[in-house]
């Protein structure tokens, strides 16, 4: 069944939050690069955990030198790049898989240089019509929030800033004045890829946050397992769950279903 | 010490958000961004210490050996029919390139910080080795970051490193080489951020490096500006450096910032020359090199259509590195100094000729420096002076040299 989006950008991501939180969960968030293990596959993936029931994507954009990226989402993204895979594909890809019919909300998130390649205003106005919902770019700090800033208002597109256990008060309160849609809370001092554990600090450090900003908090880096889902659940907006799912991407369809299913059924 | 040692009243910028003009500034993720601050404040404080600069000043006297001379080039001079070249011979100070300037400087500001674990990158090794110098002289723990195929052409250096107690940590993503390095050593601060100094070896990366950087290598320049005038009389027509991320360049190049009669020239790789895509010359192939942010900073960079970064070639590891410090971007911009390259098969030639014309084996870095001052010197007249920034050198290049003309 094919219906058209009513809703898009921030206001689509609020409704997830709403959603969600109506249902006394977090909202599941997947971030899957595009182009990996092959295009096809790439969205084949995400389509199969739209079925699962996930809440929204991050829908990566691979980029020559990911420095917050740990070893899968490397060669994950490097392979994608072998395949071809460019900035105009990832958002070719984001309409093509609004013309199946999939309604989740859409964050394209990509490292600034590609962007900036591509065109900033011409990224995040292509962006909006391919059918995306917002921007999350790692490498760029609220400093810098003037390079999308303005675009992103203009298109309705939300434009994600992160924190860090590293953050004090004052970088709290920049990334909640400029962060529009919901802020990314990095869950630990590192870069991406599975852990075992979720680091023990997380409820003071969340609760933390809580007591500076209203915004929605999403939780990402490290998440891997449905007992991590669980743990989550109750802490948070939504969470991210990226390198594990990459790895399921590269063994099979199924194996990626498999896992989203499991992350989201424990919810 | 009458004067402070690092100067840094020559300068009036970055800016208070790390800008030279419409370059630098910081794009890093949010989790460095306090350990950036925290450097920001740090140095801030230490330059304001007399006891800081008198530090530095002891160590680079009595350890380093600065100041470094200034040579004339008779042989050379007297060969090419023209302008005189005087060489700043930072081949001379302790490691053999002016690496240790910047090394120290950030290692005594570690060591006051209370950071004890201290990480870096390296292409040619010269950084690598002049941070283990370092550390091994402050007593404090070492990690190097070389990409495979660096650490395959600069073997006697990564020995130098471990003999100094150095790890080096290979690096075997992307092409190997020194931007991966920087990839790896961002990782790794950015994991263990609460512990660790990055003491990053060039004028580039996120505010404060490029800025603090210069700060620790603008003695280059000071001590030279001085230098030329006792053995000349006069100010130089042209400073001549190379540039790899820019640090000895924008060293020399600092002091003779208001001298409007010196002209600053730096020497880009040029490789296998423009045409054929194979060169590290970002300010001289615009076809596939345009203002973007790599390593934290914005600058020029060599990059596809699609903003992915371009593998680079030259036959100096140093050199090797597909963007450029953020202010010689904005000296550029400026039009106050000016980019050329040499090719590899000129750096070559310079490297032989400085050889058996003065009895200097300088660094490949450096010899690129060296082929712009020998298409120069015979289009000038002879009572004209160039000043060419000796960086380095050339043991660590010898395994390079005999590979490509033969022992
Ligand atoms: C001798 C020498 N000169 C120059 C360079 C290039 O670096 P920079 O441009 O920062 O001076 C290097 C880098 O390793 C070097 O070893």
């Amino acid at each position: 069944m094919i219906k058209a989006r009513e809703i898009h950008g921030l206001a689509a991501l609020d409704q997830m939050f709403a959603a969600a939180r109506a249902q006394g969960r977090a909202a599941f968030l997947p971030y899957f690069p595009i182009g990996y293990p092959t295009h096809q596959a790439s969205l084949d993936a995400v389509a199969a955990m739209a079925e699962e029931g996930a809440d929204g994507f991050e829908i990566g954009i691979p980029f020559s030198d990911p420095i917050a990226d740990g070893p899968t989402i490397q060669a994950a993204t490097q392979v994608a790049l072998e395949n071809g895979t460019t900035v105009r594909k990832c958002l070719d890809a984001v309409g093509t898989l609004r013309a199946k019919g999939i309604s989740q909300p859409m964050l394209m998130m990509g490292y600034a240089n590609p962007l900036v390649a591509y065109g900033t205003d011409r990224f995040v106005r292509d962006a909006r019509r391919a059918g995306a919902d917002g921007l999350i770019v790692p490498d760029l700090p609220p400093e810098e929030a003037t390079l999308f800033a303005g675009s992103c208002a203009r298109e309705g597109l939300a434009l994600v800033f992160f924190l860090a256990p590293t953050s004090n008060d004052r970088r709290i309160a920049m990334a909640a004045e400029h962060a529009t849609g919901f802020i990314y809370v990095v869950s630990l001092t590192g870069i991406t890829g599975a852990r075992a554990q979720l680091p023990a600090y997380l409820t003071d450090f969340i609760a933390r946050l809580r007591s500076r900003t209203d915004k929605p908090l999403v939780l990402g880096f490290g998440i891997s397992k449905p007992e991590h889902a669980r743990q989550v659940s109750d802490l948070m907006d939504g969470f991210i769950v990226g390198s594990a799912l990459v790895r399921a991407g590269g063994e099979s369809a199924a194996a990626v279903r498999e896992l989203a299913r499991s992350l989201r059924g424990v919810l | 010490m009458t004067e402070p040692y690092i100067r840094t009243d020559l300068a009036d910028l970055p800016d208070a958000r790390g800008y030279f003009g419409e370059f630098g500034g910081r794009f890093v993720p949010e989790t460095i961004i306090p350990a950036l601050d925290e450097l920001e404040g740090a140095y801030a404080d230490a330059i304001a210490d007399p006891a800081f600069h008198a530090e530095l000043a002891h160590l680079q006297r009595t350890y380093t050996g600065r100041p470094t001379p200034v040579s004339y080039a008779r042989r050379l001079s007297e060969r090419l029919g023209g302008a005189q070249i005087y060489l700043k011979r930072e081949d001379l100070a302790h490691t053999g390139a002016h690496k240790i300037n910047n090394a120290l400087g950030q290692g005594l500001l570690a060591k006051r910080m209370g950071k004890k674990r201290i990480i870096a990158e390296t292409g040619a090794g010269q950084h690598g080795v002049g941070t283990a110098t370092a550390m091994a002289l402050l007593g404090l723990e070492c990690h190097v970051y070389m990409g495979t195929v660096d650490i395959k052409r600069q073997q006697p250096n990564v020995f130098r490193m471990k003999l100094l107690g150095a790890e080096v940590i290979p690096v075997t993503s992307g092409s190997r080489t020194l931007k991966d390095a920087i990839n790896e050593a961002m990782r790794d601060w950015v994991t263990n951020v609460e512990t660790t100094f990055y003491l990053l070896g060039s004028a580039l990366g996120p505010h404060p490096y490029p800025m603090m950087v210069r700060d620790f290598q603008s003695v280059i320049g000071v001590e030279a500006r001085e230098q030329i005038q006792e053995l000349t009389g006069q100010l130089p027509e042209a400073c001549i450096a190379c540039v790899g991320g820019g640090s000895n360049a924008i060293g020399m190049f600092h002091a003779f910032r208001d001298d409007d009669g010196t002209e600053l020239i730096g020497v880009e790789a040029g490789g296998h020359g423009i045409e054929s895509r194979e060169h590290a010359a970002r300010f001289a192939d615009l076809d596939i090199s345009r203002p973007g942010i790599l390593h934290g900073t914005r600058s020029y960079v060599m990059q596809d259509e699609d903003g992915q970064i371009m593998e680079t070639h030259s036959i100096s590891a140093g050199l090797d590195y597909p963007s450029v410090g953020p202010e010689h971007a904005h000296l550029r911009q400026m039009e106050r100094a000016f980019y050329t390259m040499a090719t590899d098969e000129e750096a070559l030639e310079a490297f032989q000729v400085l050889s058996v014309t003065e009895g200097i084996i300088p660094a490949l870095e450096s010899s690129h420096a060296l082929a712009e001052a020998i298409k120069r010197a015979p289009t000038m007249p002879r009572d004209s002076v160039l000043l060419v920034n000796l960086s380095g050198r050339g043991d660590k290049d010898l395994d390079t040299v005999i590979g490509v003309l033969g022992s």
